[in-house]
């Protein structure tokens, strides 16, 4: 798998969900390795404006054509964004998974964005 | 214990088909994309591996009359070259399996079953046969499915056989890309195209033939999960999602394989019976009208009590709706009427449509 899928200036969960701060607020989505792995994605169930996330828990949930899956947070903190392009476009999670298949934007109180997996860490994950 | 593999393996790898275990046999679910192989069924063709399915045959004098007892189709009003679909159903009415019974003449009747009840048909038929006894044939048959506007043109480029006078759900023999084959215009997707039947050993060579003499048509290779989407916007029933052991085939709304003037099957008492004293509960379609997908399994509610379940559900690339098949109490069953789904303990409105989802 080339490296150029995982960019290097985002973090990275086992839970295969991708993290990039901007400023006071991180943007979330899913890896490709996610998107590969569901297939054809049809439906991402977001929370609400305001909705308070916390590290490793469920926010949402992503529906392929033949499975349904968790997401979950990378940190803690509230929604301030959700990406509303994705329920008329749920494709862009496949073919966009690191712009415009982003999913929720969160402004982050906690200090674990610092602590997750660069891409080289992620990698030697997906590597097993 | 592994699963079982058919002659097409080594094929699916090749095409980097992704496997999974699917009643009991690896099986591709997909190749490039379930939506992709959708619509290539749809707007041209498909070719799919069915060889996991499995075929049992009854032969010599009274082989009609043998397996027309043990189903809710008639055979003895079909031609020889005719298949019917059919329940085999238990003494309870419910389905054992549901079969396509191909009718070669009065002595040779071929019984196509799903892979995951192949055993406990023959099982069952076996000892509910009068007669002549069945013959499992399931090792002995591979099956590829060509489906799609243009599987007619493929299949017929490669054959010398006529194919214009095989009708819908009419069969003959003959080769296909140098491989005597069964020739069955029959199909699981909605579309017209036909289900080919020939030894496994020969089943490589025919999957590659055709798959290279339909390029220029746009044949693309297509998983099980294709085959899902495209019968459940059919509102195809599917055995152990739609229709199992304790549902009937009046209650799946399947009355028009059950032939009751034909003379005595197993389960027809009961089907005599449910006709007489009205179905409490039958399988509807339905679309979702907020947000969601259906999924099987997920309860149905009326007023917040749970009045069914939802046995099949798909986001349909072609209907391009959520849309969903299941069980609901009688009252809730006619065009236009409303209930929800319970999805992750959310209630979701839902509408019952017309169905098949999908109209040509």
């Amino acid at each position: 798998m080339a490296s150029g899928e995982y960019p290097k200036d985002l973090k990275y969960t086992k839970d295969h969900e991708w993290a990039k701060q901007t400023g006071k607020t991180v943007v979330v989505g899913v890896t490709h390795h996610a998107q590969e792995a569901l297939g054809d994605v049809v439906y991402v169930e977001l929370p609400k404006l305001g909705t308070a996330v916390k590290a490793g828990e469920r926010f949402g949930t992503i529906e392929s054509t033949k499975a349904v899956s968790d997401l979950f947070s990378p940190i803690t903190g509230k929604v301030v964004k959700v990406n509303d392009d994705l329920s008329g476009n749920p494709q862009k999670v496949n073919q966009e998974p690191y712009t415009g298949g982003w999913i929720i934007e969160v402004e982050t109180t906690g200090a674990e964005f610092d602590a997750l997996m660069d891409s080289a860490a992620y990698l030697k994950l997906l590597a097993g | 214990m592994s699963p079982r593999q058919t002659p097409l393996n080594a094929a699916h790898r090749k095409l980097a088909g992704r496997l999974v275990d699917f009643a009991g046999w690896e099986m591709p679910v997909q190749y490039t994309g379930v939506i992709a192989e959708h619509e290539a069924v749809r707007t041209a063709a498909g070719i799919f591996d069915v060889s996991h399915m499995g075929e049992i045959e009854f032969k010599g004098p009274g082989a009609l009359a043998a397996a027309n007892a043990l189903i809710t189709n008639d055979l003895a009003k079909a031609t020889d070259g005719q298949a019917v679909y059919a329940g085999l159903l238990n003494d309870q009415g419910g389905f054992v399996d549901d079969v396509v019974a191909y009718r070669f003449s009065p002595e040779h009747i071929f019984i196509c079953v799903n892979a995951s009840n192949a055993d406990k048909d023959f099982a069952w038929m076996s000892e509910r046969a009068r007669g002549v006894k069945p013959v499992n044939r399931s090792n002995d048959w591979a099956q590829l499915a060509v489906q799609g506007p243009k599987a007619f043109g493929i299949v017929q480029r490669l054959s010398p056989k006529p194919l214009d006078g095989v009708a819908t759900y009419r069969f003959t023999t003959g080769q296909v890309a140098g491989i005597e084959c069964i020739i069955s215009r029959t199909g699981y997707t909605g579309e017209d195209g036909f289900e080919l039947y020939c030894s496994p050993k020969d089943a490589d060579k025919l999957w590659w033939a055709i798959l290279e003499g339909g390029k220029a048509d746009g044949i693309v290779p297509a998983g099980l999960g294709a085959r899902d989407s495209l019968r459940t916007e059919m509102k195809y029933a599917l055995y152990g999602n739609d229709i199992d052991d304790s549902h009937t085939p009046l209650e799946a709304g399947l009355g028009w394989i059950v032939k009751m003037d034909k003379g005595d099957f197993v389960g027809r008492a009961v089907l005599e019976k449910q006709k007489a004293e009205g179905l409490k509960r039958k399988l509807v379609g339905f679309e979702l009208t907020e947000a969601g997908i259906p999924r099987a399994h997920y309860p149905i509610l009326k007023d917040g009590q749970n009045v069914g379940e939802v046995t099949s559900g798909t986001m349909g690339p072609s209907v391009k709706k959520a849309v969903g098949i299941g069980y609901v109490p009688t009252a809730l069953s006619a065009e236009g009427s409303q209930f929800a789904v319970e999805i992750r303990g959310r209630p979701v409105a839902a509408r019952v449509v017309k169905t098949p989802f999908y109209k040509r």
